[in-house]
C-alpha cells in the first residue's frame, strides 16, 4: 500500500454542517485541510428538514432564555446549562451570520426572516408553543449544508474529498497526525498535523429502522474510542417519532408543527392523553413512546398493528405545497400514498446520537471525568457531546449545534495551533491502518458482513431502542458480542484498491459494533428513565443517583468501563417534565 | 407489495483488471415496492461484493447515485423497482469519466459549478440584522434552491457529451440561483461567464436536463431566463 505524506496545521474530519462551519473559522487563519468520506454537499446535514431554532423573536414575542429552559427541560435536566445558554445565546447570531452568508430563508411579510412551532419549544416556560424554529421550506439542512459548502468555496478551504479517517496519532499528550484511507486509489495518507476537529456525524445505521444515511457509521467515535477517549452519554439516542413505516425516512416534526395530528387505529388523537398542554408537538422521546405504547395496548394499525398514522389531510392543500414539498412527495414516492387527502403509516425511527465525544464549550475534547483537555483535539457536530441535548435533543437545535459549535470549535483551534508547533509522529504511524486493512482483505473466515450488520441493527432496534430492560440489554449485550467474534471472521469479496466499498463498509461495521456495545453497557448501568433512555424496570427519573454523565471507556482486553461526571447545573432546578 | 425476482444487467469496470467495461447480469429477489438502489445493494452484499457504487442517504436528497437506469437518467433510491419492472439495466452516468463500475469522476462537474461563482456576494455591511428580502423576492429563485449537484442534467445533455467545455445545465442552475437573488450584487460576473462560448449559448433546449432532473427543477425554463437577462441585461 502506498503512503503519502502531508503537513498542515489543523485538520478537519467531516465535511457537514460541523465541519463546514469549523473550516470557515479556520479559513485564512492557518493551514487547514477538510477530509471527507462523501464528497462535502452529500453530507446528512443536506437531509434535515425542518428548522433551526433561534429566538430572534421576528413574529411573535420570545428570549434566549426561554429557548434555553425548553432545551433544559426538553434534555431531562440532564443538559449542562452553561452550554445550553451559549448556544441559545449565540442562535441568534449564527441565524443572522447565516442569512448574511446567503441561507434563503423563507421570509415574513415583512422581509424578515420567517419562524414556525417545533416540538419542545414554548413560551415563558412553558406556557404553550411558541415560533422559533427559522427554516427554508422543508429543506433547511439542504440549504444551510449548501450555503456552507458555498462559502468554503469562497475562501478557498482546501478539500480531500473522498478520504476516510480512520486513525489518529497522540505524542507528547497531544494530537500529531491523522491517517486516511483515500477511496480513489487505496492509498494512505499521513497528515501531520498540530490539531484535529471531528465533525463526523452520528451512528444511526447502528439500529434497523433509521433516518441516517447508510454512511452514517460513526466513525469518528470509533477512531477515538480504540484510542482510548471516553464516550459520553451512548445511552441516550433518540428515535424520532415520525419515520415513514419500515423504511425509517423522516417525516419532518415541521408536518405536525404546521398542524399535523397523530391518530392510533381508533382514529383518535391519542397525544391529547400523553401530553395535554402541547399535544402532537411533545419532546420526541415522549411521543415516539406514546406511539409505541398505543401500539403494545393493540391500538396499532396493520396486519401487525405496530403502526399509526399522520394526519396532514385537514390542512389547506396549499399550505402543504408550500410548506412541506419535499416530505410529502417521499410519501408519494415510497408509499404511494397521498398526503393531502390519506393517511401516512408512520413508526419510531433512530434518528439523533446525543451522546458521542465529551467536548467543552469550545468544543476542545475532554477525557475524563476530571474533564481534562487533550490538546489538539477538537469534536463538533452530531459526533460531539458538550452536553447540550442532555437526554432528548429538541428538533431544530442540531443545526443549531452545529453551526454554534463548529465556529467556536474552529475560532479555538485557529488559536490553538497559531501558539503550538507540530508534536512529532510517531514511528509507522500508519502501521494500524495497513493491518485493519491487509487483514480484512486477506480474510478467509468467511463471515458475511451485510448479514452480520443486519443482525445487530434487528437486534438494537428490538432491545436497545425505545424501551429497554436489564433482560433486553444483556441479551442484545451478548449478541453484540458474539457478533464482533463474528466480524473478526469476516471476509470480503474486493480485493481491489479502487473505490473498495467492500472494504470499506467491513470497517465501518467494526465501528458500528465497537459503539453498540459502549451504547448497551452504559445503558445497562443507568437504572432509572431520563428523556430517551426508558427503562420498563426502572420507569422513573432518579436524580438523587442518576444526574450524572456517564462515560464509557474501551480497556485494552476490548471491554468496557464505565466512570461518571456530574452535569453541570444553572439556574433551573430539576422538575417534572409535563407538556 | 409482493417479492419479485429481478434481472439486473449492470455495465461493470474495473480498471485493475479490465481493458473495457462489460456487461453481467445478476438475478436478485426483492419486493417490488423496493428502491433500485435495495437491489443494487442485494447484489453487492450477496452476489457480488466486487460492484462500487456511491450512495449515502438512500432517499433522494444527497446527489450520490445518479445513474443511467433503463436508458434514462435517475436516482437510484427515488425510483423503485416496481416503477421500472423486473428487467433493470444500470449504466453509469455520460459524459464523465468512469473509475469503476457505476462510480464516475466528479471533479470536472464540481470545476464546472465552481467557475460561475456559486456563492452571494454583497459587499455592503448588513449590521446585526439579516437583510431583509420580500417574499416574492425570495420566491424569485425557489426552484433553484433545490438543486443536490447530482449531475443527473448536466450528464443527460447531448451537448454536453460532444463537448466538455461546456459549463452545462447544473451549473446554470446554481448561477441562476444567485443571479435571481435580490440580496446578490453579481449578477453582472456571472452572467459575463455564462455569456462565453462555454456558456448557455451551447444549450439547443433539448429539455433532457429538466426530463432527468430528481427534484423537478424547470432547468430549461431557469436557462432561459439566464439568455434572457444576457440579451436584455437585465434580471
Ligand atoms: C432526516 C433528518 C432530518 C433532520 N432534521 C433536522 C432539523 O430539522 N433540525 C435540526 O436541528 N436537526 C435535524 N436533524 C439532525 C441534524 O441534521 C444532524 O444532527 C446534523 O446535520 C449533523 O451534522 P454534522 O455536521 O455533525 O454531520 P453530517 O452532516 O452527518 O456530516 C458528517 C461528515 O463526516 C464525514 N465523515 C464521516 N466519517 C468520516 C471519516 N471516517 N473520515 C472522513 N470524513 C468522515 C462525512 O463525509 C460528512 O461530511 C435531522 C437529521 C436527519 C437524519
Ligand atoms: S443516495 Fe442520496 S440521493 Fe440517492
Amino acid at each position: 500500500m502506498k503512503v503519502h505524506r502531508h503537513s498542515y496545521d489543523a485538520v478537519v474530519v467531516g465535511a457537514g454542517g460541523a465541519g463546514l462551519r469549523a473550516a470557515i473559522e479556520t479559513a485564512g487563519k492557518c493551514r487547514v485541510a477538510v477530509l471527507t468520506k462523501l464528497y462535502p454537499t452529500r453530507s446528512h446535514t443536506g437531509a434535515a428538514q425542518g428548522g433551526m431554532c433561534a429566538a430572534l423573536a421576528n413574529v411573535e414575542e420570545d428570549s434566549w432564555e426561554w429557548h434555553a429552559f425548553d432545551t433544559v427541560k426538553g434534555g431531562d435536566y440532564l443538559v449542562d446549562q452553561p452550554a445550553a445558554e451559549i448556544m441559545c445565546r449565540e442562535a441568534i447570531d449564527a441565524v443572522i451570520e447565516l442569512e448574511h452568508f446567503g441561507m434563503p430563508f423563507n421570509r415574513t411579510p415583512e422581509g424578515r426572516i420567517d419562524q414556525r412551532r417545533f416540538g419542545g419549544h414554548t413560551r415563558n416556560h412553558g406556557e404553550g408553543p411558541v415560533r422559533r424554529a427559522c427554516y427554508a421550506a422543508d429543506r433547511t439542512g439542504h440549504m444551510i449544508l449548501q450555503t456552507l459548502y458555498q462559502q468554503c468555496l469562497a475562501r478557498d478551504v482546501n478539500f480531500f474529498n473522498e478520504f476516510q479517517v480512520l486513525d489518529i496519532a497522540f505524542s507528547e499528550g497531544r494530537v500529531s497526525g491523522l491517517v486516511a484511507y483515500e477511496l480513489a486509489t487505496g492509498d494512505l495518507h499521513v497528515f501531520h498535523t498540530k490539531a484535529a476537529l471531528f465533525a463526523t456525524g452520528g451512528y444511526g445505521r447502528m439500529f434497523k429502522v433509521s433516518s441516517n444515511a447508510v454512511t452514517l457509521t460513526g466513525d469518528g467515535p470509533g477512531v477515538l474510542y480504540r484510542r482510548g477517549i471516553p464516550m459520553e452519554d451512548m445511552e441516550f439516542f433518540q428515535f424520532h417519532p415520525t419515520g415513514i413505516y419500515k423504511l425509517g425516512i423522516l417525516l419532518s416534526e415541521a408536518a405536525r408543527g404546521e398542524g399535523g395530528i397523530l391518530r392510533n387505529a381508533d382514529g383518535e388523537r391519542f397525544m391529547e392523553r400523553y401530553a395535554p398542554t402541547v399535544k402532537d408537538l411533545a419532546p420526541r422521546d415522549m411521543v415516539s413512546r406514546a406511539i409505541l405504547t398505543e401500539v403494545r395496548e393493540g391500538r396499532g394499525m396493520g396486519d401487525n398493528k405496530d403502526y399509526v398514522h399522520l394526519d396532514l389531510t385537514h390542512l389547506p392543500p396549499e399550505q402543504i405545497d408550500a410548506k412541506l414539498p419535499d416530505i410529502t412527495d417521499f410519501v408519494r414516492t415510497y408509499m404511494g400514498l397521498e398526503p393531502k387527502t390519506e393517511l401516512i403509516p408512520i413508526q419510531p425511527t433512530a434518528h439523533y446520537a446525543m451522546g458521542g465525544i465529551p467536548t467543552n464549550i469550545n468544543a476542545e475534547v475532554v477525557v475524563d471525568s476530571d474533564n481534562t483537555v487533550l490538546p489538539g483535539l477538537y469534536a463538533a457536530g452530531e459526533c460531539a457531546c458538550v452536553s447540550v441535548h442532555g437526554a432528548n435533543r429538541l428538533g431544530t437545535n442540531s443545526l443549531l449545534d452545529i453551526v454554534v459549535f463548529g465556529r467556536r470549535g474552529g475560532t479555538a483551534m485557529a488559536k490553538y495551533v497559531n501558539e503550538v508547533s507540530h508534536a512529532d509522529l510517531p514511528r509507522e504511524v500508519e502501521g494500524e491502518t495497513r493491518q485493519l486493512v491487509e487483514r480484512l482483505r486477506a480474510g478467509t473466515g468467511g463471515e458475511n458482513v451485510a448479514d452480520i450488520r443486519s443482525r445487530l441493527q434487528e437486534e438494537m432496534m428490538d432491545k436497545a431502542s425505545v424501551f429497554r430492560t436489564d433482560e433486553s440489554l444483556r441479551t442484545v449485550l451478548g449478541t453484540v458480542r458474539s457478533l464482533r467474534e463474528r466480524y473478526e471472521q469476516a471476509s470480503i469479496q474486493d480485493k481491489g484498491a479502487v473505490f473498495n466499498y467492500d472494504l470499506t463498509e467491513a470497517i465501518e461495521l467494526g465501528f458500528l459494533i465497537d459503539l453498540a456495545e459502549s451504547l448497551v453497557v452504559s445503558a445497562l448501568a443507568r437504572t432509572e428513565s431520563r428523556g430517551a433512555h426508558f427503562r420498563d424496570d426502572h420507569p422513573t427519573r432518579d436524580d438523587a443517583n442518576w444526574m450524572r454523565h456517564s462515560l464509557a471507556f474501551r480497556t485494552d482486553d476490548g471491554s468496557v468501563r464505565l466512570d461518571y461526571k456530574p452535569v453541570v447545573g444553572g439556574k433551573y432546578e430539576p422538575m417534572e417534565r409535563k407538556y | 407489495m409482493a417479492v419479485v425476482d429481478v434481472e439486473l444487467k449492470i455495465k461493470r469496470y474495473n480498471p485493475e483488471q479490465d481493458k473495457k467495461p462489460h456487461w453481467e447480469t445478476y438475478e436478485v429477489r426483492v419486493e417490488d415496492t423496493d428502491r433500485v438502489v435495495d437491489a443494487l445493494h442485494e447484489v453487492k452484499w450477496h452476489h457480488d461484493g466486487t460492484l462500487s457504487f456511491r450512495r449515502s442517504c438512500v432517499h433522494g436528497v444527497c446527489g450520490s447515485d445518479a445513474m443511467v437506469i433503463n436508458g434514462s437518467n435517475a436516482l437510484a433510491c427515488v425510483l423503485l423497482v416496481k416503477d421500472v419492472g423486473t428487467n433493470i439495466t444500470v449504466e453509469p452516468i455520460r459524459g464523465l469519466r468512469v473509475i469503476k463500475d457505476l462510480v464516475v469522476d466528479m471533479e470536472p462537474f464540481f470545476d464546472q459549478y465552481k467557475s460561475v461563482l456559486p456563492y452571494l456576494i454583497n459587499s455592503t455591511d448588513p449590521g446585526y440584522e439579516e437583510r431583509r428580502q420580500s417574499p416574492e423576492d425570495r420566491e424569485r429563485f425557489d426552484d433553484t434552491t433545490k438543486c443536490i449537484l447530482c449531475a443527473a442534467c448536466t450528464t443527460s445533455c447531448p451537448i454536453y457529451w460532444g463537448n466538455e467545455s461546456y459549463v452545462g445545465p447544473a451549473a446554470i442552475v446554481n448561477a441562476h440561483r444567485f443571479i435571481f437573488d435580490s440580496r446578490d450584487e453579481a449578477a453582472g460576473d456571472r452572467l459575463d461567464i455564462l455569456n462565453q462560448r462555454s456558456g448557455v449559448w451551447r444549450c439547443r433546449t433539448a429539455f433532457s436536463c429538466t426530463e432527468a432532473c430528481p427534484r423537478d427543477i424547470k432547468i430549461t425554463q431557469a436557462i432561459q431566463e439566464v439568455k434572457r437577462a444576457i440579451l436584455y441585461n437585465r434580471i
